[in-house]
């Protein structure tokens, strides 16, 4: 189906349900159980989830691909941001103009830094595109004030224009952004005894769109040209030998990896009209590193998942705070609870950088293909046959 | 692409699937129950206090959050009451807010507006809190009071000094109750006048960002119109560490008075290396080269060691004030007393002015009757109290910033101990930091109208 073979098309139909099925299935704990602190179903991590997925699987094909290992990825999205909070500010609360138009300023963006930084591989490339980003950090946070906002970000007004909508709703306040009338705030909420399940129009609006990214990237793995690059990843010099200038098929993938870096930073813009400058700081840039190489780099599936991972410690673990863990550890004696309270203490809460450190260590100690390897280790448990055949050449290569 | 082969079915399938996955959104729409978001159900109500746990504001956020928890503490009836007793206002008595037993959840920053936004929306939709309340940097909390008017709920105001947050950027669901770079300037200019004369040649070193810059912009226009020159104004990035290529040309410019437009790890740094480049020795135009800090905390003397002696800087709140200037300023004994009982040593005015956040919104609910946030914004505005530590005050409701005296201090020459870096020099009226809701630095924004979300 969709012109992909029988296991992309089963892959595809897989991250279909897991994403429409998502806020059933990221609620799991009943809401009044101690249990909910863990639950991740809500509007504004769900779409995080999607964005950063769109993000990670766009870098990948960048570094999962051609092996090159672009580290400053976070420029484009945060100009995929500015764009769009720029498009909402002076045309209309239409998500589609500013969606599109961040993916294409993003295109241009990674254009220009492709084509110079492409001049070098390997470490060279990385210190390139790194100095290209912090450079436009540096600029979107002072000197470029005027269309960035500095420090504070990027906001909304009151007096903007908005040419084809309205600067200021019925209701007195700024508008929402919307889909053709659908407020991407409209939240269907289905209460099941206990459970609260949350459904959001922007969350879907995103998880389409991610369906589309993961679809098209599919498409790429699977073409010549994800072959072509393959090779420049395997052996660049070879390539070169044989009389092939890999310089533009390097430069494409390069562009259509900024873009959804675009299509994410938009995105981001298109749910919270906010674009802040440290959206493009090189911390952001390392996270879709990780990001890739916790999930599994060159996998199709591995980025998504590895994104949805880092964003659930960013968001769920941060907030354990001791409160919350002498609620868990009351039932212990006053010693035992007190003692387990400090054992956890330093990796909850603001700690949870520490835990992520630790889990992202022991990947890549014990799985270096990420968490897809671990999947497919323990699918291999339950097989009777060898799975070698049946993973794909992909899948086992190893992050790098 | 290697496999373009359409075929009928197969076009009639993907379009079937691609047209129910964009109908999807439509059968979603904006749910109405209680007329707004996140009506407290059942007993107890939730709070949301959102901190900078990391990063260069940890300090100042820990003890924010620290004063949060007394406050919740108090609400509820434990501890012994803290301001409550002195309050103005008489109509919490320990039993929650309107009867609903006080919760929260914190979350942490990152002093990040990303951070803060995502951080605060995972209160608001997943733990249904009410009110959000914290930020120790001038761009999260405006980043955040704009979420939180979208979302419908009240946010107040922790530490921050800008003055857009009640100035261009502010909103009609936000509240502030710290001073701003406005009131600094002018509470401190009398005094400058006093200790360092009319004709005064200054030179600013400034944060790079938007409090920064609104600090450097007050405090020119109010030393200028003292009589006093600015000779440059020299923006540094706030990343900075080392400021000694900066300290170098106020040498041979030619200005007497140095003013560092610092805050945090920023100001202790580049104060340690003008001292220690010999400014405060020196004599220039015949008069001695002065430093001032126009915004510094006793978190910041502590940092800054034997360097901040003597230099002249401005607060919103002080563990001393009631002690040194008398009971205009009662509830801050009965403040730092709770506080000192609970932690061991005294609070940050940025504990301060959150400990009166969360009372004064528990009051406006109290009084409005309802936590429908358009009431507790009609219930703030306007509202005039005291017994909070900073005398008589009013909630203004032009631009929802709170107005009181002002604290000039110094760095103690011989402090007894680590808790009296600081001293107060004066306190400076109400009045003569006031100033129209129209005024330029200010202007620009607007409050639009008050957001009870769905």
């Amino acid at each position: 189906m969709f012109g992909l073979d029988k296991k992309d098309t089963t892959l595809l139909l897989i991250v279909f349900v897991l994403t429409m099925c998502a806020p059933f299935l990221l609620n799991p704990f009943p809401g009044n159980s101690a249990m909910a602190q863990f639950n991740a179903g809500y509007p504004d991590l769900m779409q995080r989830f999607v964005i950063y997925g769109i993000f990670a699987i766009g870098f990948n094909i960048l570094f999962g691909l051609t092996g090159y290992l672009s580290f400053g990825h976070a420029a484009f999205l945060g100009v995929g941001s500015y764009s769009a909070v720029w498009m909402f500010k002076l045309l209309s609360m239409n998500v589609l103009p500013a969606v599109i138009l961040s993916v294409i300023i993003a295109g241009l963006f990674a254009l220009v830094i492709g084509f110079i930084s492409l001049r070098r591989s390997g470490i060279y490339f990385s210190i390139l595109t790194l100095a290209f980003a912090q450079m436009s950090f540096a600029l979107a946070y002072s000197v470029l004030t005027p269309i960035t906002n500095g420090e504070t970000g990027l906001q909304l007004s009151l007096n903007d224009p908005r040419i084809l909508g309205e600067s200021v709703s019925a209701s007195g306040g700024i508008p929402f952004p919307s889909l053709f009338g659908l407020d991407m705030r409209a939240t269907h909420v289905m209460e099941l005894g206990p459970w609260m399940f949350q459904f959001s129009a922007g969350y879907y609006f995103c998880a389409v769109l991610m369906l589309l990214a993961f679809y098209l990237a599919i498409r790429i793995f699977r073409s010549p040209f994800g072959l072509m690059l393959r090779a420049v990843k395997s052996n660049q010099q070879r390539m070169n030998y044989t009389g092939l200038n890999v310089r533009p098929y390097t430069l494409a993938a390069f562009v259509i990896s900024g873009m959804y870096a675009g299509l994410a930073g938009g995105l981001l813009a298109a749910m919270d009209p906010l674009a802040g400058a440290e959206r493009m700081q090189w911390t952001a840039s390392g996270e879709v590193v990780l990001m890739t190489i916790l999930g599994g780099a060159g996998t199709l599936i591995g980025p998504v998942l590895g994104a949805g991972f880092i964003k659930y410690f960013e968001n769920i673990f941060s907030k354990i705070n001791d409160t919350v863990l002498h609620q868990w550890f009351a039932f212990m004696p006053d010693g035992i609870e007190d003692l387990l309270v400090t054992v956890i203490h330093p990796f909850v809460g603001k700690g949870w950088h520490l835990t992520l450190g630790l889990m992202f260590m022991a990947v890549v100690i014990f799985l270096p293909g990420g968490l897809v390897q671990g999947g497919q280790k323990i699918g291999n448990l339950f097989r009777r046959k060898p799975a070698a055949d049946h993973t794909t050449s992909a899948a086992k290569t190893p992050a790098e | 692409m290697s496999r373009m082969n359409l075929t009928r079915r197969g076009v009639i399938k993907t379009g079937a699937i691609a047209g129910a996955g964009l109908a999807m959104p439509t059968y979603l729409s904006a749910q109405t129950e209680s007329g707004f978001t996140n009506a407290p159900a059942g007993d107890s109500v939730t709070l949301g206090f959102n901190v900078p746990q990391s990063g260069p504001y940890a300090d100042e956020g820990a003890d924010e959050l620290r004063a949060f928890e007394l406050a919740v503490e108090h609400l509820n009836g434990e501890g012994d009451g803290g301001m409550l007793s002195t309050f103005s206002s008489k109509v919490l008595d320990g039993t929650g807010i309107l009867g609903k037993k006080v919760t929260f959840v914190t979350g942490d920053t990152q002093t990040k507006s990303d951070a803060a936004r995502a951080s605060a929306q995972s209160m608001i939709q997943k733990d249904g809190a009410i009110m959000i309340s914290g930020g120790s940097s001038s761009g999260v909390a405006v980043a955040v009071q704009s979420l939180c008017q979208e979302a419908g709920i009240i946010y107040m105001n922790g530490l921050t000094h800008s003055n857009d947050t009640t100035g261009k950027d502010k909103k009609a669901n936000g509240f502030r109750h710290f001073f701003n770079a406005y009131m600094s300037a002018a509470a401190l200019a009398p005094v400058l006048k006093q200790l360092y004369g009319e004709d005064r040649a200054a030179y600013h070193l400034t944060a790079d960002y938007t409090w920064g810059w609104t600090q450097q912009e007050s405090i020119q226009a109010s030393t200028e119109a003292l009589g006093w020159t600015t000779v440059n104004n020299v923006l540094t990035p706030l990343a900075a560490t080392d400021f000694s290529s900066y300290i170098t040309p106020v040498l041979n410019s030619g200005a007497d008075v140095l003013v560092l437009n610092h805050y945090g790890g920023n100001m202790v740094n580049s104060l340690t290396n003008a001292v220690q480049f010999g400014l405060r020795d020196k004599q220039v135009n015949g008069k001695n080269f002065e430093i001032v800090v126009p915004l510094y905390s006793e978190l910041m003397a502590k940092g800054a060691g034997a360097n901040i002696k003597g230099i002249v800087g401005s607060q919103n709140w002080d563990w001393k004030v009631e002690n040194v200037m008398g009971d205009k300023y009662v509830g801050s004994n009965a403040f730092v007393q709770s506080f000192g009982n609970k932690y061991g040593f005294p609070p940050s005015q940025a504990a301060h002015t959150c400990y009166a956040q969360t009372l004064l919104y528990a009051d406006a609910v109290t009084r409005a009757g309802s936590f429908n946030p358009c009431a507790v914004v009609e219930a703030l505005e306007d509202f005039e109290f005291d017994g909070l530590g900073n005398g008589p005050t009013l909630y203004r409701g032009a631009d929802h910033q709170c107005f009181k005296d002002v604290l000039v201090v110094k760095g103690a020459e011989n402090p007894e101990n680590e808790f009296n870096l600081v001293e107060i020099v004066e306190v400076t009226p109400t009045e003569q930091v006031t100033y129209d809701a129209e005024h330029p630095m200010f202007a620009g924004g607007a409050l639009g109208s008050c957001n009870p979300g769905a």
